[in-house]
């Protein structure tokens, strides 16, 4: 193309000055600059689009209700750090607390006096009162947390491991 | 290879890009010795491009509300990998880019490239300019800190002198009697989709209109090319000015990253609406002019408040310059000579007492 480009007066008569690299080459050099600088750009860029991690989801306890808030056959959903959590007082009386979240797609589930089991509304899934997966979809139990009334107040911890 | 070629076939026998982008091919750009000055355009819509860029990443963590805007400001730059300098890019990249705008607004001027038939290129280009600042006013604000909490508070305040309708203008700009809560989701969707929308419209006729009157010759080259047609010279848009152009970026790019890096965007202190403004108030730098002179006029002039005075004056230079290629004919045969008298004069105007306000205690 520079031949081309050199042969002066064009129509207008002015003179072009004739290019100092062919077009192939020059667009060599563009295509390989600007994939090298854009993949150098990219880097921090990814990097700023993955989320720090939350602070607040690995709460290790949090305060559940207080007591004579549940009757006995009652159940009740509260926060736990980012997710919801469920607190079941049994006919017995006595508590119990697991997450809410249901194992299939993480609906949240309730508990179901007339049935006493713990129900995912989303795809009927069932858990015993201990959140283990006892019918429908879901393939994991409940995690199931620690229960220490305090009190007049009721707190629910993650279970310690051993 | 071949499967790169039978892409750019079914694509080409479709949408005939070929004829699009032939103008391309044979656009020139004269050359001579103020050529470097076309280069301004280029580097503020590269600048543009960076702002849109950081903009987008800025906005998957901020949040405009006056009880997270600081905090998720403060979490971009102290937790978020790379925030710091997505937020410092963003900055010194606005700064260069009004900087480049008004550098390449006074060459324009003083080589005469807004005479016919290239007016409506001007006007473009100054509204885009207004808009630069509107970017820089509202952005200001978003991070939510005292400085900016209080700069807007006044800049409102010289808004709401104006006469008759001050007012419902400063009710407007504040959405409500004070800045607050209100103000921060004005100036955030404002900042975020008014000003990208009417600037990416704009832009587009901009660029359009220098496509189609090409590159301005100034009168003086003009003049001697006319007498001595052998000394005409032009290179090709593409490659050659195209190289040109990208070198410039790249220059600017470097800059821009090392500002972010050695001198990073500060965020002082979060807004206290109850607290009292601290000492040192001042606006951005491209304010500072203003301000200063706003602050240097006398409480009363023939009785007339001074500051109605000043933001009148503002309103009409700035109207004055707008209109500046169709008021050039009517000033006579020395027309030219007093528009780039008065270039030179605004330039020295802003440039002192922009160093003024910002040397003065």
């Amino acid at each position: 193309m520079s031949t081309i480009a050199s042969a002066a007066p064009t129509s207008r008569g002015e003179q072009l000055i004739a290019s100092s690299m062919p077009r192939r080459r020059a667009l060599l050099l563009l295509m390989g600059s600007l994939v090298s600088s854009l993949g150098t750009l990219c880097y921090p860029i990814l990097r700023y689009l993955i989320p720090p991690g939350e602070t607040n989801s690995s709460a290790n306890d949090a305060l559940a209700g207080m007591v004579g808030e549940l009757k006995p056959n009652s159940g009740k959903t509260f926060r736990f750090g980012s997710r919801p959590a469920l607190l079941v007082r049994l006919a017995t009386g006595e508590y119990r607390s697991m997450s809410a979240v249901c194992t299939h797609l993480g609906c949240t589930v309730q508990y179901r006096p007339e049935t006493q089991q713990i129900w995912c509304p989303c795809h009927n899934g069932c858990y015993d009162l201990n959140g283990r997966n006892v019918g429908g979809p879901p393939p994991r139990p409940l995690p199931a947390f620690d229960v220490e009334v305090r009190g007049q107040e009721i707190y629910v911890s993650r279970k310690q491991v051993a | 290879m071949k499967t790169a070629a039978l892409i750019w076939t079914w694509i080409e026998e479709r949408f005939d890009v070929g004829e699009l982008i032939a103008p391309l091919r044979s656009k020139t750009v004269p050359r001579h010795r103020f050529s470097i000055w076309y280069l301004l355009g280029g580097i503020t819509l590269f600048l543009f491009f960076v702002q849109v860029l950081t903009g987008l990443l800025l906005l998957l963590y901020y949040r405009p509300s006056t009880q997270e805007a600081y905090e998720s400001v403060q979490y971009i730059t102290t937790r978020v990998q790379f925030g710091w300098l997505v937020r410092s890019v963003h900055f010194w990249s606005a700064n260069l880019m009004i900087f480049m705008a008004v550098a390449h607004m006074f060459s324009v001027v003083l080589l005469r490239a807004y005479r016919k038939p290239r007016e409506l290129t001007w006007v473009s280009g100054m509204l885009l300019l207004f808009l630069a600042l509107g970017f820089g006013f509202s952005g200001y604000l978003l991070p939510w800190n005292t400085l900016s909490f209080f700069a807007t508070k006044v800049a409102s305040e010289v808004a709401g002198q104006v006469p008759l309708v001050g007012h419902a203008l400063l009710v407007f700009m504040r959405g409500g009697e004070d800045v607050g809560g209100a103000t921060l989701a004005r100036f955030f969707s404002l900042h975020v989709v008014v000003l990208p929308a009417l600037a990416a419209t704009l832009l587009m006729l901009h660029l359009w209109l220098v496509q189609k009157f090409g590159m301005s010759v100034p009168p003086s080259v003009e003049s001697h090319w006319t007498e001595v047609p052998e000394v005409r010279q032009e290179v090709r848009f593409f490659p050659d000015f195209l190289l040109r152009d990208l070198m410039a970026w790249c220059v600017i790019l470097a800059a821009l990253l090392v500002l972010a890096a050695a001198l990073p965007a500060e965020l002082g202190h979060k807004a206290d609406p109850f607290a009292p403004t601290p000492f040192g108030i001042k606006p951005e730098w491209y304010f500072l002019a203003q301000f200063q002179t706003l602050r240097l006029l006398p409480a009363k002039i023939f009785g007339i408040e001074g500051e109605l005075i000043g933001v009148f004056g503002f309103g009409l230079a700035g109207a004055l310059w707008l209109a500046l290629p169709f008021l050039e004919g009517r000033l006579g045969r020395n027309g030219s000579r007093w528009v780039r008298a008065a270039a030179l004069l605004g330039m020295v105007y802003l440039g002192s007492l922009t160093l003024y306000a910002y040397f003065a205690k």
